[in-house]
């Protein structure tokens, strides 16, 4: 029974996230849009894009490793749903006692596929921009880690539902000055993971002409536009599980998921894109020194 | 040292015109840049020949969709340094609003690009949303957005209504706080001095050995301009500074572009003001084009616009030379990409503001020994057809019945 019951959780993951990321990528076009004075796509647009292409033909280019190149969007998609899942099932179901770690490697997941996407795909963009993925995601990741660890050292668990829990009897994270710093310095290494501007650079339209992904076409884009839009529902949703004291209240819940997504589109919308040795050095320098001292400040219980 | 070629186009998002650039890369790292002309070469100087005097002030119109009366005036002022006519001053002034405006529509569409090219979309569509006010005035003086076909040999051919006068005036009024907002988000924005300062710069001596033209020249505090150099239609009559900067940077780019809209607006004022209540001619007759020689030249807003017709007094010109501005800027790109990132080098490339449709060329192979040469256009042409040819058969599509015909025709 419980195998059945874990299916059932995956699976639904699979479409509460699927449709919620569906619907923020929606909000995200609409949202810059409108800052950008234009007019924005209709709702179900992202829908459109996602049926349409999966009825377009995938071709494999000829210089391409095939397996990799097929199977690097399926591991991003599997990985981002079974965090959602986790998400899930630790606030409801089966309380896990170390899922922060789970997390934490499973988030890494989609990055390595996009580098595997870019390194199979036998082009030269393409491995050009897989090259920057994997100098993002080696800059990112320290910082994202650090501001993940701000609520471990304050309350002493590793497990998500306990963290929840305590912050609705202390005060939400955000409240800290510490929870504060950490929070924007994950939002922001968080940007670098969905790839989203300044830190595009692996996809880089411009310079690269959609760089990891130039080769995909037809279902295999599809599955990495999926990928990116569960990893932004996801990703949003542990953000307010995590560091604004979760969904308790729905309404509140979603207001503060919302609030979460126009912060992301709004720094995405008024920033350039950054050269990845700037990247770099400004994730190693300031998210990380950021990261660090709001874990000193937690340490003290600020 | 294992080098790799990231290609630039020829169909690239970076560029909206086919152009090939090959970076050799080592790393992230740019070696060496080739660039690669010709794949939309329509041969404009030759037609030019075939043409009368007249009818060529509309077809150099075409060269260009931005600049596209830099090119009528500078071919206007050969035409009538070659005829030694002198133009009615209120034309003179037309001429000048006419350039200037077209110069402040195509600084802010450098400026959207070019925020586009940093992944700043922002910046792109503010900036063209301002500049379509700009756009609307052309509409209302000339009757089109693009190709305004206002200029012929000896004046101008519409003028400007009074009544249009206080309703240029006012939307420049309104555009300017929107150009002035749009200046200091570019100018104070941390980011975007940290992606463009220090980045592919061209210093002083770079700038005279490639004999590079225009914003990019004054950028690197080479204080030419073409209009203040050699006074043509007002230019003499107004008043105006020219715009430098010392770093020779792209930002430095940016800021000569974005003052230079301002300079633009001060002269386009100061014409309305001597045009506005008074009456007069806007263009003489030129009947006959002498025999002989004659040179114009304009400061279109990528740099100096060069014109050379030669007459033998018939009704079309024996040659016609034209030089635009990027066929001097773009081989700039050997001293400024060479050791930058790729990232750079795509801002770097776009920083010169380039206009291929300006620069095109037609591709003369030859033998490296003995200088003779080994292919033309026509072969070239000539070749692709029968490569076409080769793939067609290979993959057993039959070929057209109209591409047959011509084929036995050609061949």
């Amino acid at each position: 029974m419980a195998i059945i019951k874990i299916f059932g959780i995956v699976a639904g993951s699979f479409f509460i996230f699927g449709l919620i990321g569906i619907m923020s990528g929606w909000f995200d076009r609409k949202l810059t849009a409108r800052i950008q004075w234009r007019v924005g796509p209709p709702w179900w647009q992202n829908f459109a894009d996602f049926i349409k292409l999966t009825g377009k033909e995938t071709v494999i280019p000829e210089g391409a490793n095939q397996f990799l190149f097929l199977a690097a969007p399926v591991a991003g998609i599997v990985a981002t749903v079974v965090t959602g899942a986790i998400l899930i099932s630790g606030s409801f179901f089966y309380p896990l006692k170390w899922d922060l770690i789970i997390i934490i490697y499973l988030l890494m997941i989609p990055s390595i596929s996009i580098v595997i996407a870019g390194a199979s795909s036998g082009n030269v963009l393409a491995s050009v921009g897989a090259g920057r993925e994997l100098k993002l995601f080696l800059s990112y990741e320290l910082p994202f880690i650090l501001a993940l660890l701000v609520p471990v050292v304050k309350f002493g668990t590793t497990e998500v539902a306990e963290i929840v829990k305590l912050q609705h009897i202390y005060r939400i994270n955000l409240g800290y000055l510490s929870g504060f710093i950490a929070f924007f310095v994950g939002i922001i290494a968080f940007m670098g993971k969905i790839g989203y501007v300044p830190f595009d650079v692996s996809e880089a339209e411009t310079e690269l002409a959609a760089g990891t992904i130039v080769e995909y076409s037809g279902l295999s884009l599809a599955l990495f536009k999926l990928m990116k839009w569960i990893l932004l529902s996801v990703g949003i949703s542990f953000f307010v599980i995590y560091f604004m004291g979760g969904f308790s209240n729905p309404v509140v819940g979603i207001l503060k998921y919302i609030l979460v997504l126009i912060l992301i589109v709004l720094i995405k919308n008024t920033n350039p894109r950054l050269r990845i040795d700037q990247i770099l050095k400004f994730s190693w320098g300031w998210l990380t020194m950021f990261g660090l001292f709001a874990i000193v400040l937690a340490a003290l219980g600020c | 040292m294992k080098k790799v070629i990231v290609p630039i186009g020829p169909y690239h998002p970076l560029f909206e015109e086919p152009e090939y650039f090959a970076l050799y890369c080592d790393g992230e790292r740019v070696v060496d840049v080739e660039w690669i002309a010709g794949y939309n070469h329509r041969g404009i100087e030759k037609i030019s020949e075939s043409k009368h005097w007249d009818q060529i002030t509309f077809l150099v119109e075409r060269i260009c969709g931005i600049c596209s009366t830099s090119h009528p005036i500078a071919y206007c002022n050969a035409v009538e340094d070659l005829a030694k006519v002198e133009i009615p001053e209120r034309a003179k002034y037309i001429r000048c609003i006419i350039g200037e405006l077209e110069r402040i529509h195509s600084h802010l569409l450098w400026v959207g690009l070019a925020g586009h090219f940093l992944g700043y979309n922002t910046v792109f569509m503010w900036a063209w949303k301002y500049r379509e006010p700009i756009l609307d005035i052309m509409e209302m003086i000339t009757g089109n957005r693009n190709h305004y076909a206002m200029m012929k040999i000896g004046g101008v051919r519409r003028d400007i209504d009074d009544a249009y006068i206080p309703i240029i005036r006012k939307i420049l009024e309104d555009l300017k706080p929107k150009l002035n907002m749009l200046t200091n988000a570019v100018l104070d924005d941390p980011v975007l001095a940290a992606r463009l300062k220090g980045v592919g710069v061209l210093t002083d001596k770079d700038i005279k050995e490639f004999g590079a033209l225009g914003p990019v020249a004054r950028a690197s505090g080479l204080d030419i301009d073409v209009r203040r150099d050699s006074p043509h239609a007002a230019y003499d009559l107004v008043e105006w500074k020219v715009i430098t900067q010392n770093e020779g940077d792209v930002f430095a780019r940016a800021v000569v572009r974005l003052l230079e809209c301002f300079e633009s607006m001060k002269i386009i004022e100061q014409c309305l003001d001597n045009l506005k209540g008074k009456k007069g001619e806007i263009s003489i007759d030129v009947r006959n084009i002498p025999p002989g020689e004659g040179i114009g030249h304009y400061e279109a807003p990528r740099g100096e616009c060069f014109h050379y017709v030669r007459s033998d007094g018939t009704g079309s010109p024996l040659r016609h030379k034209i030089r635009a501005p990027s066929f001097n800027n773009i081989p700039t790109f050997k001293a400024s990409c060479i050791g930058e990132t790729i990232s750079d080098v795509t801002i770097i490339l776009a920083g010169v503001d380039p206009c291929y449709c300006c620069t095109e060329r037609a591709i003369v192979a030859y033998d490296v020994n003995t200088q003779k040469k080994i292919l033309d256009g026509s072969d070239f042409i000539r070749l692709s057809q029968e490569k076409t040819r080769k793939i067609e058969k290979e993959i057993g599509v039959a070929p057209s019945r109209w591409e047959e015909k011509n084929w036995e025709r050609d061949n």
